[in-house]
């Protein structure tokens, strides 16, 4: 099979179901003529045109609300965000409208709408290097996917494409696998596994709501999006020699929750270690662990170990944003804590 | 604090040149929207009615002018005062009392009430209770309309307090960049909540707002329906005809307060008065009569049809069933399961 990266992972999808459906159009700073800021819409201007892509000016709410009168009105619009936290100058729009509206009209508003946006710390300091999937997590009538593989990418949002409510999927800039216009190298991670890289060349959809389960073990369930999956999956590597089974669970998607696959490991292993790139406070971690607690509690050995960013913005300084985000190291230490007792 | 008196806004209105019926249309599409409204201030009274609303009474004519220029594809969006601009739109009273009684026969099926009523079967998008937040969604109408290249013309309504939003700002640019199918209408009743508009706008000649943007502004005399048709339709036609957006500044005055039960001190009696007088209804009543277009009988007819109208919706809403504890679960997301995975 082929290997793609996440950036040519979405880009085939997106490209894909373009070809099949008019009605496809993306939107977004820099998307055409510079073929996106990641380069996922790299050639898209050239393929379809000026009015199936469309470079924006930079007015993310502007955008974003047509993108929603667009899909009001029969056209399935992709909005892509240059970074996922300029999403936050449109947060009326998605989180007011877009969102809302299904259930405000009673079920004749049919929303089509995907929001793809980079997220993650890659140096770039507190304004481009969050991870926002909790504020939008808070948001009923929202979607989220956060593909941590070139395979989950491309059937993740070939299913975003076709689904009939507002979508959301987060993307890891580490993780697409292309460097950022003169970003260089900058942009690997010799952490990131391969798992996942061999992409079919035909259209496949994977459901939302389906987590999957990256490595089996049975000691430590350990649940992990994005970045984290990947970091992840090398502690359970090394852990092995030690003779620590891991079990890596990616649920892909925040909303809906495949809390039967969470649930069935964690009451298999009976100790779970809850790692996300989001904060800590109020976030990603803090739900699932409560979802455990909920749901599963009688199985459990040990008290869920959350790992998540500190609760600061997300400072310049390699050593500092490095302490702030979790590490190999850190989830190394979680997996050592849920297992002393 | 000053505001603009009737005497330097408003023009004479002219019947002549129309068919009888279309000057029938207008005036029983007013006078539906103000005794929808006169008959929900009632029920409110008595309590009889959930929610809050906000009136628009004197404000009908830039409503039913501006939509009776409008085809029913053609897309509206439109605001917290929305009931003038879903009755132009020809959306059923019936249908629009049930959703402000809350009960399943309501156009949103009881999920809406009244900031949120929308017809999508009439192109009306929505009222959004967010201010400013339906002027993208009503440009993003029109660029679909480009992409699938229908002769669909979108309007957005919004007050003059909207404008003072980026999102005005960011739709216009892109509306004007791309030559959309769209016309601001600007429903300038000089008043955001307690604000009078020189309060809170550096420039007060609102239809200039799209100067920077090389968008054309026009002005109209708001309480004078035919003079709201006729400017309306130029700027409608001129969009379909792909060229470009236009700002339609309408003129007129909020006669109640802000909404139900606000009295609306802020400002004098004598000013309120004063733009009573120039009732939109009113003075096309008088046009109509002095003119020789309508009788009284004729009138008294418009008036008893729509009283009917009037106790038959709220007949339909008392028909109908109260909204269901779960009635939501399946609104949240298409599939009810996802919906009910999500609590």
């Amino acid at each position: 099979m082929r290997k793609l990266s996440i950036s040519e992972a979405l880009r085939e999808a997106m490209v894909q179901e373009m070809r099949k459906n008019p009605n496809i159009i993306l939107m977004g700073e820099d998307v055409g003529l510079f073929n996106g800021a990641f380069n996922v819409s790299n050639g898209m201007l050239n393929e379809f045109g000026p009015k199936r892509v469309w470079d924006t000016p930079i007015s993310e709410a502007g955008f974003m609300g047509m993108g929603i009168g667009a899909a009001l009105t029969g056209l399935r619009p992709i909005i892509e965000f240059q970074y996922a936290d300029f999403m936050f100058c449109a947060m009326d729009q998605i989180v007011n409208e877009a969102s809302k509206l299904r259930l405000m009209s009673g079920g004749q508003a049919c929303v089509p709408i995907v929001m793809r946006a980079p997220q993650g710390s890659t140096g770039r300091a507190a304004q481009h290097s969050q991870s926002v999937e909790a504020y939008f997590m808070h948001t009923p009538g929202l979607f989220i996917a956060l593909p941590s593989t070139p395979y989950d990418a491309k059937g993740l949002m070939t299913r975003a494409m076709r689904m009939n409510d507002p979508v959301m999927i987060l993307e890891h800039k580490l993780l697409y696998g292309s460097a950022s216009p003169g970003g260089g190298k900058a942009l690997s991670d010799s952490t990131i596994s391969e798992i996942g890289s061999d992409v079919p060349e035909e259209q496949y959809e994977i459901p939302f709501g389906k987590a999957d389960i990256k490595r089996t073990g049975k000691d430590v369930t350990i649940i992990a999006t994005l970045m984290m999956v990947h970091r992840s999956l090398a502690v359970a590597a090394d852990l092995e020699k030690e003779g620590i089974s891991c079990e890596v669970i990616d649920p892909r998607t925040l909303v809906p929750l495949d809390e039967d696959t969470l649930l069935s490991s964690a009451k298999k292993t009976n100790r779970v270690v809850v790692v996300s790139e989001d904060i800590s406070r109020g976030g990603v971690t803090a739900e699932l662990s409560a979802l455990i607690m909920d749901k599963a509690f009688d199985y459990l050995d040990a008290p869920v170990v959350r790992i998540a960013a500190d609760n600061t913005p997300i400072p310049f300084g390699p050593a500092a944003e490095k302490r702030v985000i979790p590490q190999i190291e850190d989830i190394k230490k979680a997996v050592y804590k849920v297992l002393e007792d | 604090m000053s505001y603009k008196k009737p005497e330097e806004v408003t023009t004479p209105i002219e019947l002549g040149g129309y068919d009888k019926s279309f000057l029938k249309l207008l005036l029983l599409r007013m006078v539906r929207a103000r005794e929808f409204e006169e008959q929900l201030y009632y029920l409110f009274l008595t309590t009889k009615m959930p929610g809050t609303m906000h009136q628009a009474t004197g404000q009908e004519a830039v409503a039913v002018g501006v939509a009776s220029a409008l085809r029913t594809d053609d897309y509206v969006t439109s605001t917290h005062r929305g009931h003038a601009h879903c009755i132009a739109k020809d959306v059923p009273l019936d249908v629009m009392m049930a959703e402000m009684f809350a009960k399943r026969n309501g156009v949103c099926k009881g999920m809406g009430g009244s900031m949120h009523l929308c017809d999508f079967s009439r192109g009306m998008l929505g009222a959004f209770g967010i201010v400013g937040a339906g002027i993208p969604i009503a440009t993003g109408a029109a660029l679909s309309s480009v992409v699938k290249g229908t002769t669909q013309v979108a309007v957005s309504f919004f007050g003059d307090g909207a404008i003072n939003e980026g999102v005005f700002h960011e739709s216009l640019n892109m509306a004007a960049l791309w030559k959309l199918p769209v016309v601001y209408v600007i429903e300038n009743n000089q008043y955001a909540l307690s604000m009078s508009n020189d309060m809170v706008s550096a420039v007060t000649d609102l239809s200039s707002r799209g100067c920077s943007y090389g968008i054309p502004g026009v002005k109209a005399d708001g309480n004078n329906v035919t003079a709201v048709y006729s400017a309306a339709k130029l700027a409608i036609e001129k969009a379909r005809n792909g060229g470009g957006p236009t700002i339609l500044e309408c003129i007129t005055y909020r006669i109640r307060g802000h909404a139900r039960f606000e009295p609306a001190e802020y400002r004098n009696k004598a000013e309120v008065e004063e733009w009573e007088k120039f009732d939109p209804i009113k003075r096309f009543k008088e046009a109509a009569l002095s003119g020789g277009f309508f009788s009284e009988l004729e009138l008294e007819s418009i008036e008893k049809q729509v009283e009917e109208e009037i106790v038959s919706a709220v007949n339909f809403a008392n028909s109908g069933e109260e909204v269901g504890a779960e009635d939501y679960l399946q609104y949240i997301f298409e599939t009810a399961s996802e919906s009910a995975g999500n609590q």
